[in-house]
């Protein structure tokens, strides 16, 4: 009896979308893998969306792109191209899009999606090695999307 | 233009300084061990991999310049110590039947050469694929009534050591026809198969991926020629199934059991993607 109403209040919160969130499984991509509208229904923070892009545990954006604005982050990968430009390159949309799900713009990309909560072949319980229990949570909420759509915006300089 | 060799060195520095990037991996450096073993740690990839890249190389090549001098000596090799206690283990007579390995097997040197280089290996008896692993722990069963030792376990990992070092510069060499192809197929599925949340497969890092850094991480083809590797990170020695493990785990996927059908599998796929390359175990590695 306790297990079960413990189950269904963390379903309850785990799923619990907040009022003008976009969940995951109803993100609207367009044609070219744009996502129109904010998925927190909120504008983003850039300087914590920096964070976001250069902590391991979050966003880890750095893991696989060199990002000249957080050079003080060490260690820059080169799986992906350098971020630099990026804002220039992409719109909010386009960037939310890559973020929320980079397949739909790069078919077969290895860049993981970060909003996305299945369809994953043997899904584990983060890092952890163990399968996963219960719904899957998106590796980044929809405000820190947002927020990382705001910092990437900024870096306009090749 | 003066000095053009001077100018690109510093602005290939800079860069390096300013992304904190390690840039100290020496991928043309040349593996010879104790002054005079020379390994083969680049070669012509194997047919089976022809149309997807043409050279294979060990991942020796991708680490820093002090962890590849620590494999050039064995004297500095900490994986040799490894080697030395299960040569005791050897001779050590255990289990029901009063038989140690040294009973059946004789001299290690001269029973095991060229062993290491074909496994995993097709067992007519059995009728399966066996890693090494699964065969040291058959004779312990059947042969000798002694207990199993833990897949991925010290006791294990050592003699697997013991016995590979046997097969140094040897050229892997595992068969992937005849009976063993099925779980050859098996393997390579799961090498390309992306899993976790990261939706990541062997092949996205190691295949599309090496030579490229991915954080403070050089990625390497991820060859199993150096198994088991001793790695500074952890002090000790691991054999293939624990760093299977540890790659799928880094997909945010739930992992293979080590031992199980599924990595078997999948070690001999990666085997067969590193025949040509010398034996090197007991590498080291971070
Ligand atoms: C596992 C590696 C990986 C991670 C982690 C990753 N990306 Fe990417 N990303 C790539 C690759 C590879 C591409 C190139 C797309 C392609 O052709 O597949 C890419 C492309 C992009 C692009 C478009 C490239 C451009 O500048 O024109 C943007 C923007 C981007 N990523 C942002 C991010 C952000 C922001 C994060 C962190 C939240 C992130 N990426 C995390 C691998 C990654
Ligand atoms: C009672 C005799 C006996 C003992 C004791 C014994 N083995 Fe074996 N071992 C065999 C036989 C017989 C085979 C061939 C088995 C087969 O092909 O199915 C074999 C095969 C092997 C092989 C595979 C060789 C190859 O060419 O593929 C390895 C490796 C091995 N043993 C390791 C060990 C180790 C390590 C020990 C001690 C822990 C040990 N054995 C103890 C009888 C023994
Ligand atoms: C997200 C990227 C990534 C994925 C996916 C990945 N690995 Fe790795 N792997 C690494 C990194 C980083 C290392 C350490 C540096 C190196 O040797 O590449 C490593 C190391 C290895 C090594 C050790 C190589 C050596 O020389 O000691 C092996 C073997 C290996 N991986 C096999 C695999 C297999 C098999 C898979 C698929 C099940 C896999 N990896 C998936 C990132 C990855």
């Amino acid at each position: 009896m306790k297990l079960t109403s413990l189950t269904l209040a963390a379903s309850l919160i785990g799923s619990a979308a907040l009022a003008g969130e976009v969940a995951p499984k109803d993100v609207q991509f367009d044609d070219y893998g744009a996502v129109e509208v904010s998925l927190s229904g909120a504008s983003g923070d850039a300087a914590n969306g920096a964070l976001i892009a250069g902590t391991k545990s979050k966003g880890n954006c750095v893991a696989c792109h060199a990002i000249t604005a957080l050079a003080d982050v060490p260690f820059h990968g080169e799986v992906g191209p350098t971020l630099d430009g990026a804002g220039a390159r992409w719109n909010a949309a386009e960037l939310r899009g890559l973020l929320a799900n980079a397949k739909m713009t790069f078919d077969g990309t290895v860049m993981p999606a970060f909003y996305k909560v299945d369809g994953f072949t043997r899904p584990g319980d983060a890092y952890t090695g163990k399968a996963a229990e219960g719904e899957l949570m998106p590796i980044l909420t929809a405000q820190e999307i947002e927020d990382v759509v705001a910092f990437v915006a900024t870096l306009n300089e090749e | 233009m003066t000095k053009p060799m001077g100018n690109t060195l510093t602005a290939i520095a800079l860069a390096a300084v300013a992304f904190g990037t390690v840039a100290t991996a020496d991928e043309s450096a040349d593996l010879v061990i104790n002054g005079d073993q020379e390994m083969t740690i680049r070669t012509a990839a194997p047919a089976h991999l022809s149309d997807v890249m043409d050279e294979i190389n060990s991942g020796w090549l991708y680490r820093k310049d002090e962890t590849q001098l620590l494999q050039m000596d064995d004297f500095d090799n900490p994986g040799m110590i490894f080697v030395d206690l299960a040569q005791d283990a050897w001779n050590a007579v255990d289990g029901s039947e009063d038989k140690s390995c040294a009973s059946c097997h004789d001299n290690v040197e001269e029973t095991m050469k060229g062993v290491r280089a074909v496994y995993p290996k097709w067992n007519e008896t059995a009728g399966e694929v066996r890693t090494l692993a699964h065969q040291i722990n058959d004779c312990r069963e059947n042969q000798m009534g002694a207990e199993k030792w833990k897949y991925t376990g010290g006791k294990m990992t050592a003699m697997e050591a013991l016995i590979s070092v046997q097969s140094r510069g040897m050229p892997v060499d595992v068969a992937i026809d005849g009976p063993a192809q099925s779980t050859w197929e098996q393997g390579k599925e799961m090498y390309y198969s992306r899993t976790g949340q990261l939706e990541l497969s062997c092949a996205n890092c190691h295949e599309e991926n090496y030579g490229n850094m991915i954080r403070a991480d050089h990625l390497s083809q991820g060859q199993i020629n150096g198994f088991p590797v001793y790695r500074l990170k952890n002090s000790k020695l691991n054999n293939a199934h624990a760093r299977f493990k540890g790659c799928v785990r880094d997909t945010r996927a739930e992992t293979y059991k080590p031992g199980s059908a599924d990595f078997v599998a999948l070690e001999l796929y990666v085997a067969s993607r590193g025949n040509g390359l010398s034996v090197e175990a007991p590498s080291v590695r971070n």
